[in-house]
């Protein structure tokens, strides 16, 4: 075949090369094969951004997981409550006001009420109770519960949840009938063989009606101060004016040791503030009625034997946390992608030195210094954001299998009968919720990880001497 | 016979060290005619290869003018080398410097890539008849790794000739290769040559120096002689 047969050469481009959207996807193409040449090495030095981009992710699943938990508990409690509750003062002050009598008296009482309701209209239910803890008892079996007398709004207000029967009523109230709600616990040891509904519980000398189960419920926790964290799993809820008229209001205590009694008409008033929690309108609502309560306590009450909670200030705390969680994961992901960039700067710039004479031979054919760079970067770009897939990939893998590890090691128990070797999986509790978003920022920041630390390297191979290039032997 | 590669009063240093001129090309005046095959032949340090930089737009003279087909490209930036490059040369190394990644196809396709032009049946087409031109058509899809050194050499030359290029420029074609591989390699550069393609080519050996119309001898940065081949007179009827 003579070369005049040969099919005639295209006519060449003026100012052709660099990018373009179809030579873009071409490059890419490119970019795959000269990394899949040495693929070990090219996922080696990705590893930065996939260890990276997995870690964030699966953090943030596991952070904003728990973070749920926690706000879901709080709004359980009620995010726009405010709890007034009767705290004993410190003793010095009650002995010597009260020593003669032997019974303690502090707290709030029916007045207190009374100036709650000044507030009208926004607060939307008040809750009072009382709390004894007591000794109930069905037959031979015996349970300590915390015993509850409240007003049937409590069940609304403290977001209660009945499995069987229901909550007592408000004839129940009025007309002091001794019916009772046990709580999931309470039932389940007091009638671990039998329904509890229509049952009848002993306790402080006067009989019950069981006439409603409360389903189980994660206890809420609680932040020091006055916020105790509550097991409403062990209460036994009868109506208030049933407890006035049976238990009276000295309420005395057995202790190690020692016996007191103590008189607290008000053990705790439960508020429902009427604002919207998602807003900032309602929140400051809450705020300013929690602050109007606390002057008025402190202007009514000579000692300090009342403590006033907002489950809002918990729910704010708990926002601030996951902000701080999250500048934390920000820096921790910068540094892991840091990392991550100067790991593919450095087997890029080794790659470029391993490939000059290939660069040579692309620039005597006619390739201008910006294809060269596009090669390079694209290269490098391609390699990160492979890398940040596969971070994708592992962060979601995570995501989902930590949280079923601990059945599966205890299927795992069960099915081989072996000994409990991996008991410490079991106790891992990671609730976990996958932020979509950090998926795409993810993915983002390991392309802009590839463009920032692969643009020296690129441009080094495009700035290359063509002849030294040609010359250079691998 | 018009020039189609001349260059005037050229002039090429290197600084050693930064301030130390050496002189390398001496103000050196050659035309090369359209469709001649010229051997450039000198020992080292004679600026042979220099040359062939500049005669390849991979250099630029310090001064003279160098016209490529009439232009003078002797101090076009880099980009517009680039572009001559692609368009009007061909290069053949002594190392064939061929892409290990690449089939022989994509070896051939990769000035017109750089061309800037769409890779397409026809194209491919080109490159496809190029290579069965040189004699590898049925190793279409091999790498540059399972080829001999002769077949590589040959796709490199197939490579040079994509673009139908003003010039060839080969240097040293033969030098890696075994003597009989060389002639082939060689027969192969003189059937271009007779079918039209003007070639440079730099070579120390005076039996493939033989092979040229023309041989031009350089030495300490000056043409020392430049002969034409008596066997081979330049006649139109030849060169087409």
């Amino acid at each position: 075949m003579n070369i005049n047969d040969i099919p005639p050469a295209p006519t060449p481009v003026k100012g052709g090369g660099g990018f373009g959207p179809l030579k873009f996807l071409k490059a890419v193409g490119l970019a795959v094969r000269s990394l899949w040449l040495h693929k070990l090495r090219s996922l080696l030095s990705v590893l930065g951004i996939v260890i990276g981009t997995s870690s964030v992710i699966a953090l943030m699943a596991f952070g904003e997981g728990s973070m749920k938990d926690a706000l879901d508990d709080i709004k359980r409690q009620g995010a726009t409550n405010i709890v007034v509750r009767s705290v004993k003062p410190p003793d010095d002050s009650a002995s010597s006001t009260n020593s003669k009598s032997m019974v303690a008296a502090y707290g709030l009482d029916s007045r207190d009420i009374a100036r709650f309701q000044t507030f009208g209209k926004s607060i939307t239910t008040m809750v009072p109770m009382r709390v004894f803890p007591s000794e109930a008892r069905y037959l031979e079996r015996m349970h300590n519960v915390r015993m509850i007398a409240t007003t049937p709004d409590y069940s609304d207000v403290n977001k209660i949840q009945l499995a069987r029967g229901r909550f007592f009523t408000v004839d129940d109230e009025e007309n002091r009938i001794n019916n009772c709600v046990l709580g999931a616990a309470t039932a389940d040891r007091l009638f671990p063989f039998e329904d509890a509904m229509g049952k009848t519980v002993f306790c402080r000398g006067d009989k019950y009606l069981v006439v409603g189960v409360a389903s189980d419920r994660m206890p809420t926790g609680g932040t020091g101060g006055s916020q105790a964290a509550e097991d409403y799993n062990n209460d036994m809820y009868i109506p208030l004016s049933t407890a006035n008229q049976y238990i009276g209001s000295k309420v005395s205590i057995r202790s190690a040791g020692s016996r007191s009694a103590e008189q607290v008409d008000i053990y705790q008033v439960t508020m429902t503030i009427d604002a919207e929690v998602d807003t900032k309108a309602g929140r400051q609502t809450v705020k300013a009625i929690g602050d109007q309560i606390k002057r008025l306590l402190e202007k009514h009450h000579d000692k300090k034997d009342w403590a006033v909670t907002i489950p809002l200030d918990r729910l704010e705390d708990a926002e601030r946390q996951q902000e701080r969680f999250t500048s934390l994961l920000v820096l921790i992901a910068s540094i892991s992608l840091l990392v991550g960039g100067i790991g593919i700067m450095n087997i890029m710039l080794a790659t470029v030195t391993e490939r000059t004479r290939e660069i040579g031979i692309r620039r005597a054919l006619g390739g201008k210094q910006r294809d060269i760079t596009a090669q390079f970067l694209v290269e490098a770009t391609v390699q990160t954001t492979i890398g940040g897939l596969i971070g994708v990939v592992v962060g979601l893998f995570l995501v989902f299998v930590v949280p079923v590890a601990p059945g599966a090691a205890a299927w795992l128990t069960q099915q081989t009968g072996l000994a409990d070797t991996a008991a410490w999986l079991r106790t891992i509790k990671l609730p976990a919720q996958v932020n979509v978003p950090s998926i795409f920022l993810a993915v983002g920041v390991s392309v802009g990880v590839g463009v920032l630390f692969g643009w020296y390297p690129a441009r080094r191979a495009a700035k290359l001497d063509p002849i030294e290039a040609l010359r250079h032997t691998a | 016979m018009p020039a189609i590669v001349e260059v005037l009063d050229l002039y090429k240093d290197y600084f050693l060290e930064g301030h130390v001129p050496v002189h390398v090309l001496k103000g050196l005046n050659l035309s090369f005619d359209e469709g001649d095959f010229v051997a450039l032949m000198g020992p080292s340090g004679s600026g042979k290869s220099t040359l062939m930089n500049i005669l390849g737009c991979l250099d630029r003279p310090t001064s003279g003018q160098y016209l490529l087909g009439g232009d003078d490209v002797a101090h076009m930036s880099d980009d517009e080398l680039s572009e001559i490059r692609s368009t009007y040369l061909g290069f053949i190394f002594q190392a064939y410097n061929l892409l290990p990644q690449y089939t022989v196809t994509e070896n051939i396709e990769l000035p017109l890539v750089y061309q800037g032009v769409k890779l397409d049946e026809k194209t491919k087409a080109r490159c496809e008849a190029l290579a069965e031109m040189v004699g590898l058509g049925t190793r279409l899809d091999h790498r540059p790794l399972q080829l001999s050194g002769g077949q590589q050499q040959r796709v490199a030359i197939a490579r040079s000739l994509v673009n139908d290029p003003h010039v060839i420029l080969a240097d040293e074609p033969t030098g890696n290769l075994d003597s009989r591989t060389s002639v082939e390699i060689m027969q192969m550069l003189q059937e271009l040559n007779r079918s039209g393609k003007t070639i440079i080519m730099v070579t120390h050996e005076n039996d493939i120096a033989a092979w040229a119309r023309r041989v031009v001898r350089l030495r300490d940065g000056v043409v020392e002689s430049d002969v034409r081949n008596d066997e081979q007179p330049i006649t139109a009827a030849a060169a087409h």
